[in-house]
């Protein structure tokens, strides 16, 4: 095969399609909106620091990104408690097993983002299962859905296939033998999680981590459907801002200091690897 | 031994995390009544009002449609990305290429979408081209991401394989070209499949970047039931999450039979 007539059309697809569009979003945040078609100034015709200013001048953007990072991290640590026992049992369950048990971790995933958010739409709303349950116990019903309780149910459910695969690609390849001979030598099944497994799936923590934080942190439809109208994201500010406003140029200031703020968590996801 | 029975306990409880939701709306799509938990009985209507219901219809074959489009291609292009990946050793600025299909991975879907749809604007402000978005801007930008989870199932795939058996065609004469042909992509089958219907879910799943690179009159299925969740959620809802649930199980589980029985077709070779 000659290499070049395969590598050429994939670097021209990727400069075109991955490369130039954040080139033309750094681009466009420099602009100002306009009634027009489209609706902005020609890009880098003068380029104006207006809408940094107001990113960095108006609490509303910086309380959106705090939010956001708040939301991310809760969430991939929310993640991380429910996945790795889960990981770990299925890296120590008989090898037939393996494949089915991580097609059932699998398998909500891929039954559609926005159908997974009904489900517990229905499990949550004022009418719905959960109080349902609690007044047939002779409980209060309780205000879940449209609350950061519900926006954080539902970014722990739908990324959770995420933080499983990497931990149980780690732990699937880990050496037996090592927890055998911690056993061996007499230590209790406590110290040898803490001292030999803990330790070995360290990358598959840091893979799994990333991997949910980085797209929770730009997550839109989540907090829009199931949080209340404090769950204001940096997502929903952006999406807000392109869509309500008409105000690209600041949707894409927005979209940039978003990139900037995840390229410390992707470095970090790339380097390990 | 406590630990032995706290881990599978885990597991159990994950699983029904992962699965109560969707068992209790499943339940609902077959109750009649409109309040969700007036258990009135097994009933069909919600099926009949979904299958009346012309304009989610309409969105579901244009997302259909999209989505096998979107699939095929990025299954071509990301096979190359993955064999390249996986088989070229280190070629030229190796890292930087690896960076930009796993870029598209782990970027959030407003960036996506908005530099997308940045990218068909410019062009058509140059060149005139695409002169309204829709289905095809769709298409295009659901290849450009779904092109790298390919790229990535068949890098996997390739790096577990080894290159014994293409070295052995190699040795016995087969011109690189044709032991590609021969040996690498049947190996891939699997792989293929799965990248396929990864790409097809993704697309058929996608909302974000659908709504930025869409354009007025071109509805995807996501898109009209975004706006139907936002006004609240209508039973039809339930009975459609139900149908795809049911069709996507099915296609799961004869790719999952298919991929054991070739494994296990070559472990007895």
């Amino acid at each position: 095969m000659n290499r070049a007539l395969v590598l050429a059309p994939l670097w021209l697809w990727l400069t075109i399609f991955v490369v130039l569009p954040v080139l033309l979003v750094a681009a466009l945040s420099f602009s100002t909106a306009i009634e027009a078609v489209p609706p902005f100034t020609p890009l880098l015709a003068s380029p104006d620091p207006a809408n940094y200013a107001l990113l960095t001048g108006d609490a509303y953007y910086l309380d959106a990104f705090l939010k956001s990072l708040l939301i991310a991290s809760v969430s991939s640590l929310c993640c991380l408690a429910i996945g790795y026992p889960m990981a770990l049992a299925i890296a120590r369950a008989p090898e037939r097993w393996r494949s089915l048990l991580l097609l059932l971790v699998m398998l909500p995933f891929w039954t559609g983002f926005l159908l997974r958010i009904t489900a517990w739409i229905g499990l949550l709303r004022d009418d719905g299962w959960i109080n349902l349950a609690l007044i047939q116990f002779g409980i209060a019903p309780l205000k879940l859905l449209y609350t950061d309780l519900a926006m954080y149910i539902g970014i722990t459910y739908a990324y959770l296939p995420f933080m499983i695969l990497p931990l149980y690609a780690r732990l699937s390849r880990r050496d037996p033998a090592l927890e055998e001979a911690a056993a061996d030598l007499g230590a209790t099944p406590w110290t040898i999680f803490r001292t030999v497994t803990l330790p070995l799936s360290l990358p598959g923590i840091v893979a799994g981590l990333a991997l949910v934080f980085i797209p929770a942190v730009g997550e839109y439809v989540i907090p829009e459907l199931l949080g209340g109208p404090g769950a204001q994201t940096i997502g929903r500010a952006l999406w807000n801002e392109f869509f309500a406003n008409r105000d690209w140029p600041m949707a894409s200031a927005v979209a940039t200091a978003l990139l900037v703020v995840l390229l410390v968590p992707m470095t970090l996801l790339r380097t390990r690897e | 031994m406590r630990r032995g029975r706290l881990l599978p306990a885990a597991l159990i409880a994950g699983y029904a995390f992962l699965y109560i939701p969707i068992a209790l709306l499943v339940a609902t799509s077959f109750n009649p009544s409109r309040l969700t938990t007036v258990l009135s009985g097994f009933s069909l209507t919600w099926y009949v009002a979904l299958w009346h219901d012309r304009k989610l219809i309409d969105a579901a074959l244009l997302s259909l449609r999209i989505a096998a489009l979107s699939a095929t291609a990025a299954t071509v292009l990301g096979t190359l990305a993955g064999v390249a990946l996986a088989r070229f050793g280190r070629f030229r600025a190796r890292g930087l290429f690896a960076s930009l299909i796993s870029a598209r991975l782990v970027l959030p879907d407003v960036l996506v979408g908005l530099s997308l749809l940045l990218l068909f604007v410019q062009s058509e402000q140059i060149f005139g081209w695409p002169a309204d978005r829709g289905a095809l801007t769709i298409t295009l930008a659901h290849i450009s991401v779904s092109l790298s989870y390919v790229a990535i199932v068949i890098e996997a795939r390739l790096s577990d394989a080894g290159t014994d058996l293409e070295d052995a065609a190699q040795d016995l004469g087969a011109t690189p070209l044709s032991a590609f042909l021969r040996i690498t992509l049947p190996l891939l089958t699997p792989a293929l499949l799965s990248g396929w219907l990864l790409a097809f879910t993704l697309s058929l799943d996608d909302l974000v970047v659908a709504t930025f690179t869409s354009g007025p009159g071109a509805s995807t299925l996501p898109m009209v039931v975004f706006s139907a969740m936002k006004l609240g959620i209508t039973p039809e809802l339930n009975a459609l999450a139900t149908i795809i649930l049911l069709a996507v199980t099915a296609a799961l589980g004869a790719v999952w039979l298919l991929q054991r029985r070739l494994s296990t077709a070559s472990t007895l070779r």
